[in-house]
C-alpha cells in the first residue's frame, strides 16, 4: 500500500512538507477571491510550467491526477446548467438555464478546480508521511502525541486493505455472500472497524512500551529543515498567485465574489 | 557481565510482592497474590496454560497495563526497587504479532522511535540505532521500508527498537509464535546474541520450549490465576513437573502431543483436481504457477513451503474463493453434487455443503455476536429446519468444548477457543472438503491435540482435508501427503513455481 510509502524518489521530495503545503495557500486565496476564467487559466499555465521545470511534469499527466480531470468538467457543467442566469439565454429546460453568464461561470469554476487541486495533488504525491509528521511537529510545533499517533495509524491503512479483501472471501466461505450487497457491506465495514481497533490497541501498547508519552521532552532523530529551499518554494507559490491576480486585473476580469 | 559499549545497560532486578492484577470488567483477577524475585542477568522462560496470567505478568513488568481505569492492582511489582509503571526505558517489550508493532515506515526511524521518546540527543541516537540493527543482524539501510520486511525481520526490528533503548530487562511475549521455522531461528539467535552482548535480564513466554531451552537458566511455571506451580533450573522443572506442564498445554522438548492412527480401510476417492493451476490473490498478479495436485476424500494433504510462496493463495483458490489465473480446477461429481463449473463459479451457499474454509486468522470469519449464533450462521443459510440447526449446534458446542461459552462474543475468546470455534463453524454445514490455513499456528499443545484428533476424525468420515502449515509436527503426525512449494531460484516473487508432491514422512 503506497499510502505509507518510504520517501518517494521524486523532485522536491526532500523539501519540508510544511513549505509545500504553504506554497499552495496564496494561490488558493486569490482564486477564491475572484471568479473569472483568466486568473485560473494563467495559474494553470504557470503551474504546468513550474512542474515541468522542476521535473514533476510526468506526474501531472499520470493516472494519479485523473480524478481532477474528471471532477473539474463535471463541476463546471453543473454551474453551466444551474448557475445564476445572466446575458443571452442559449437553452432552457425547467430549472436549467444555459446563458452567457452561466457559461462563463462554468468555465471559471472548472479552471479554478484544476488550478487549486492540481498543485495540491502533485505536491502531496512528493510528500512522505514521516517527513510531514516531522514538519508538523518540529516546524509548526503541533503536539507530538497527536502527530505521531496519526502517523502510526496511517500505517494501519495498508493492513486494512488486506483485511477488507480477506473479509470478503470469508463471507463467501460462510455462505452469506449471495444476497444483500448493502447489508453485507455494512456488516463487513463494521468487522473491519473491529479489526482496526484491535490492531490499533496492540500498536498503542507497543508504542507505550517504547516510552511513547513518557513525561520527558521528546527529541527528534530527523531534522525538519526550513531554509533557503523551503522559502524559495513558498516564494514561487506567491509569485504564481501574484501573476494570476495581475493578469486578471489587467484583463479587466477581476471580480471579487462578494462585490459582484 | 560485559556490556557492549553501545548497547550495555545495568541488568534489572524484578520483584513481585503479593502482586495481582484484575482487568477492568472481569470478576476474577488474572494474577493473584504473586511473590517472585528475578535477579539481575537471569534468563527466564515463563510457562503456563492459557489463562494463567503469564502475559499479564509480562505486561505488568513492562509497565503497560495502564492506570486505574484499565484494571485494579494489588501488592507491588518493582523493577530495581521502583514501581514498574514508573520505570519507562528500563524494560523493553516485544509482542507476538509481527504486523502490529512496527511504528514507523523506515527501518532506522522505527529503531530511533524509542530513543526519541526517552529524550536522547540526536547525535547519540543514530550510533545506537546502527549498533542495535547490527546486534539483531538486520543488515539493511536505515531508509529501507518496514512494509517490505518478513515476519522474522519485523520481530528482529522490534527487538532492535527495544535494544537501542538499553533496557536492563528484555520482555518477550511469544515472539516467535507467528513465524515460520526459519523466522523462529532468526529471532531466537538474535535474542541469544543480544542477551550475550547486553547482559540484560530477560523473560520470555513461549509454548514451544525446545526453541528457548538453550538460552534460559531458569523456568517459572504459572497455574490458574498466576499461582506459582514450579520454579527452578530448566532440566529440573521440566523433568519433575512434566505431567503438570503437559496438562497446561506446554510443548515439552521433542514431544509430539498426539500421533494419528493410519487411515482405515475406507478407500480414498478423488474430490478435486488442479491441473497446471496459476493462482493470484489480486487478479493479474499471479504468485504461483503450474500447480498440479489432487485432493482426495479420506486423505489429509499438507501444503508446506516458505513464507510468501503462495500457500494461502493456493488454499483459497482450491476452496473456490479466488478465481484461478490460469489452468483448470476440476471438481469431481462427488464434490460438485450438481453445482456447475469450477468451484469459484459456485454460489456462496453452494460452497457450504461442498468446501469449508478455516482462515488463518479466525477474526476474519466471525459474523455473529455469540458463539451459538456464530455456529448457526451456516445451517441457517442452508435454510435447514430449526430442529436440525439446534441439533447440529448443540453437537458442535459439546464436541469442541464450547458449551460453557455459547453466549460469549467470539471476539473475546482466547486464541485456542477462537480456533476451535472457527473450525466448528465450517463443520456445521458438513462440507465434503475442508481447507485449513495454518490451523495449529501459535496453539498450545492441548489445542493442537484437539485439532489433530478432529481433523483425523473428519478424514475417517471420508472428508478431504487440505491444510496449509509450517508445523512439521503436524505434517509428521497427522498428514498423509505433502505438497511442498518452492520459491524458484533466481526469481524472488513471480515465476513458474517448482512444485513437488510426495508422501509425507510417517
Amino acid at each position: 500500500m503506497s499510502i505509507a510509502s518510504v520517501r518517494p524518489g521524486l523532485p522536491l521530495a526532500a523539501v519540508n512538507p510544511v513549505a509545500k503545503v504553504a506554497a499552495t495557500v496564496p494561490l488558493s486565496i486569490v482564486l477564491v477571491l475572484t471568479l473569472d476564467p483568466v486568473s485560473a487559466a494563467v495559474a494553470i499555465a504557470c503551474e504546468l510550467l513550474v512542474f515541468a521545470l522542476v521535473g514533476l511534469g510526468p506526474l501531472v499527466w499520470s493516472p494519479r491526477t485523473l480524478p481532477i480531470w474528471i471532477a473539474a468538467p463535471l463541476t463546471g457543467l453543473s454551474m453551466v446548467l444551474y448557475g445564476a442566469p445572466s446575458g443571452e439565454t442559449y437553452w432552457q429546460f425547467g430549472v436549467i438555464h444555459v446563458t452567457e453568464g452561466s457559461l462563463l461561470i462554468g468555465l471559471a469554476t472548472m479552471t479554478r478546480v484544476i488550478a487549486i487541486a492540481l498543485p495540491a495533488v502533485v505536491l502531496f504525491l512528493t510528500i512522505d508521511p514521516t517527513d510531514l509528521a516531522d514538519g508538523l511537529a518540529q516546524t509548526l510545533h503541533l503536539p507530538s502525541r497527536f502527530v505521531l499517533g496519526a502517523l502510526a495509524g496511517l500505517r494501519l491503512v495498508g493492513s486494512s486493505v488486506d483485511d477488507w479483501r480477506t473479509l470478503r472471501l470469508a463471507r463467501r466461505a460462510r455462505g452469506v455472500a449471495d444476497h444483500g450487497i448493502v447489508r453485507r457491506g455494512l456488516g463487513q465495514a463494521f468487522a473491519l472497524l473491529v479489526l482496526a481497533i484491535r490492531r490499533g490497541s496492540t500498536l498503542a501498547t507497543a508504542m507505550e512500551a517504547r516510552g511513547f508519552g513518557a513525561p520527558v521532552d521528546r527529541t527528534w532523530a530527523r531534522t525538519a529543515r526550513f531554509g533557503a529551499v523551503e522559502w524559495s518554494v513558498i516564494a514561487v507559490g506567491c509569485l504564481v498567485a501574484a501573476i494570476a491576480a495581475t493578469a486578471a486585473i489587467l484583463a479587466g476580469t477581476w471580480n471579487v465574489v462578494w462585490a459582484a | 557481565m560485559a556490556p557492549h559499549e553501545a548497547l550495555g545497560a545495568r541488568a534489572a532486578a524484578v520483584s513481585a510482592q503479593g502482586w495481582g492484577w484484575r482487568h477492568g470488567g472481569r470478576r476474577t483477577p488474572a494474577v493473584h497474590d504473586l511473590d517472585l524475585e528475578i535477579a539481575p542477568g537471569e534468563r527466564v522462560l515463563l510457562l503456563g496454560a492459557s489463562g494463567s496470567g503469564k502475559s499479564t505478568l509480562l505486561h505488568g513488568m513492562a509497565g503497560v497495563l495502564g492506570g486505574d481505569d484499565e484494571g485494579d492492582a494489588t501488592g507491588r511489582l518493582l523493577i530495581d526497587g521502583r514501581p514498574a509503571a514508573a520505570t519507562r526505558g528500563r524494560s523493553g517489550l516485544v509482542l507476538q504479532d509481527p504486523d502490529a508493532q512496527v511504528v514507523m515506515a523506515r527501518v532506522g526511524d522505527d529503531v530511533a522511535f524509542g530513543l526519541e521518546n526517552l529524550g536522547i540527543p540526536r547525535e547519540e541516537i543514530w550510533p545506537r540505532v546502527d549498533a542495535a540493527l547490527d546486534a539483531v543482524g538486520l543488515d539493511l539501510p536505515r531508509d529501507h521500508s518496514t512494509a517490505e520486511l518478513s515476519g522474522g525481520q519485523r520481530q528482529r526490528l522490534a527487538l532492535a527498537g527495544v535494544l537501542a533503548m538499553r533496557p536492563g530487562l528484555i520482555l518477550l511475549d511469544e515472539p516467535t509464535a507467528n513465524l515460520d521455522p526459519a523466522g523462529v531461528l532468526e529471532v531466537r539467535d538474535a535474542v541469544a546474541r543480544v542477551a550475550e552482548e547486553s547482559g540484560a535480564t530477560f523473560v520470555v513466554i513461549e509454548h514451544r520450549v525446545s526453541t528457548w531451552l538453550p538460552l534460559v537458566d531458569r523456568v517459572i511455571v504459572l497455574g490458574t490465576g498466576g499461582a506459582l506451580i514450579a520454579d527452578g533450573a530448566p532440566g529440573d522443572v521440566l523433568d519433575a513437573r512434566a505431567a503438570e506442564l503437559r496438562a497446561a498445554g506446554v510443548w515439552l522438548p521433542s514431544e509430539v502431543p498426539w500421533h494419528a492412527p493410519a487411515p482405515g480401510a475406507a478407500s480414498r476417492h478423488p474430490l478435486l483436481t488442479a491441473d497446471r493451476l496459476d493462482v493470484a490473490r489480486v487478479p493479474g498478479v499471479p504468485v504461483l504457477r503450474g500447480v498440479d495436485v489432487q485432493v482426495d476424500g479420506g486423505g489429509i494433504l499438507a501444503v508446506t513451503g516458505p513464507n510468501g510462496v503462495g500457500k494461502s493463495t493456493l488454499a483459497l483458490t482450491l476452496a473456490g474463493l479466488l478465481r484461478p489465473e490460469g489452468g483448470r480446477l476440476i471438481a469431481g461429481p462427488e464434490l460438485a453434487k450438481g453445482a456447475h463449473g469450477e468451484p469459484w463459479r459456485w454460489r456462496s451457499r453452494e460452497l457450504l455443503t461442498r468446501i469449508g474454509t478455516v482462515f488463518q486468522s479466525p477474526e476474519h470469519q466471525f459474523l455473529a455476536g455469540s458463539v451459538r449464533a456464530e455456529l448457526e450462521v451456516g445451517p441457517r443459510a442452508l435454510k435447514l429446519p430449526a430442529a436440525e440447526v439446534d441439533a447440529r449446534t448443540e453437537a458442535l458446542l459439546h464436541s469442541l468444548r464450547l458449551d460453557r461459552l455459547e453466549g460469549v462474543n467470539p471476539f473475546t475468546l482466547s486464541g485456542g477457543e477462537k480456533r476451535r470455534l472457527s473450525v466448528a463453524t465450517a463443520l456445521a454445514t458438513r462440507p465434503r472438503m475442508l481447507v485449513l490455513d495454518e490451523p495449529t499456528f501459535g496453539q498450545d499443545a492441548n489445542t493442537w491435540r484437539e485439532l489433530a484428533r478432529l481433523i483425523v476424525a473428519l478424514r475417517d468420515d471420508g472428508v478431504g482435508v487440505v491444510a496449509v502449515t509450517h508445523d512439521e509436527a503436524f505434517v509428521d503426525a497427522v498428514a498423509d501427503r505433502r505438497l511442498e512449494l518452492h520459491r524458484p531460484a533466481g526469481d524472488e516473487r513471480v515465476a513458474p513455481a517448482g512444485t513437488a508432491s510426495g508422501e509425507a514422512r510417517r
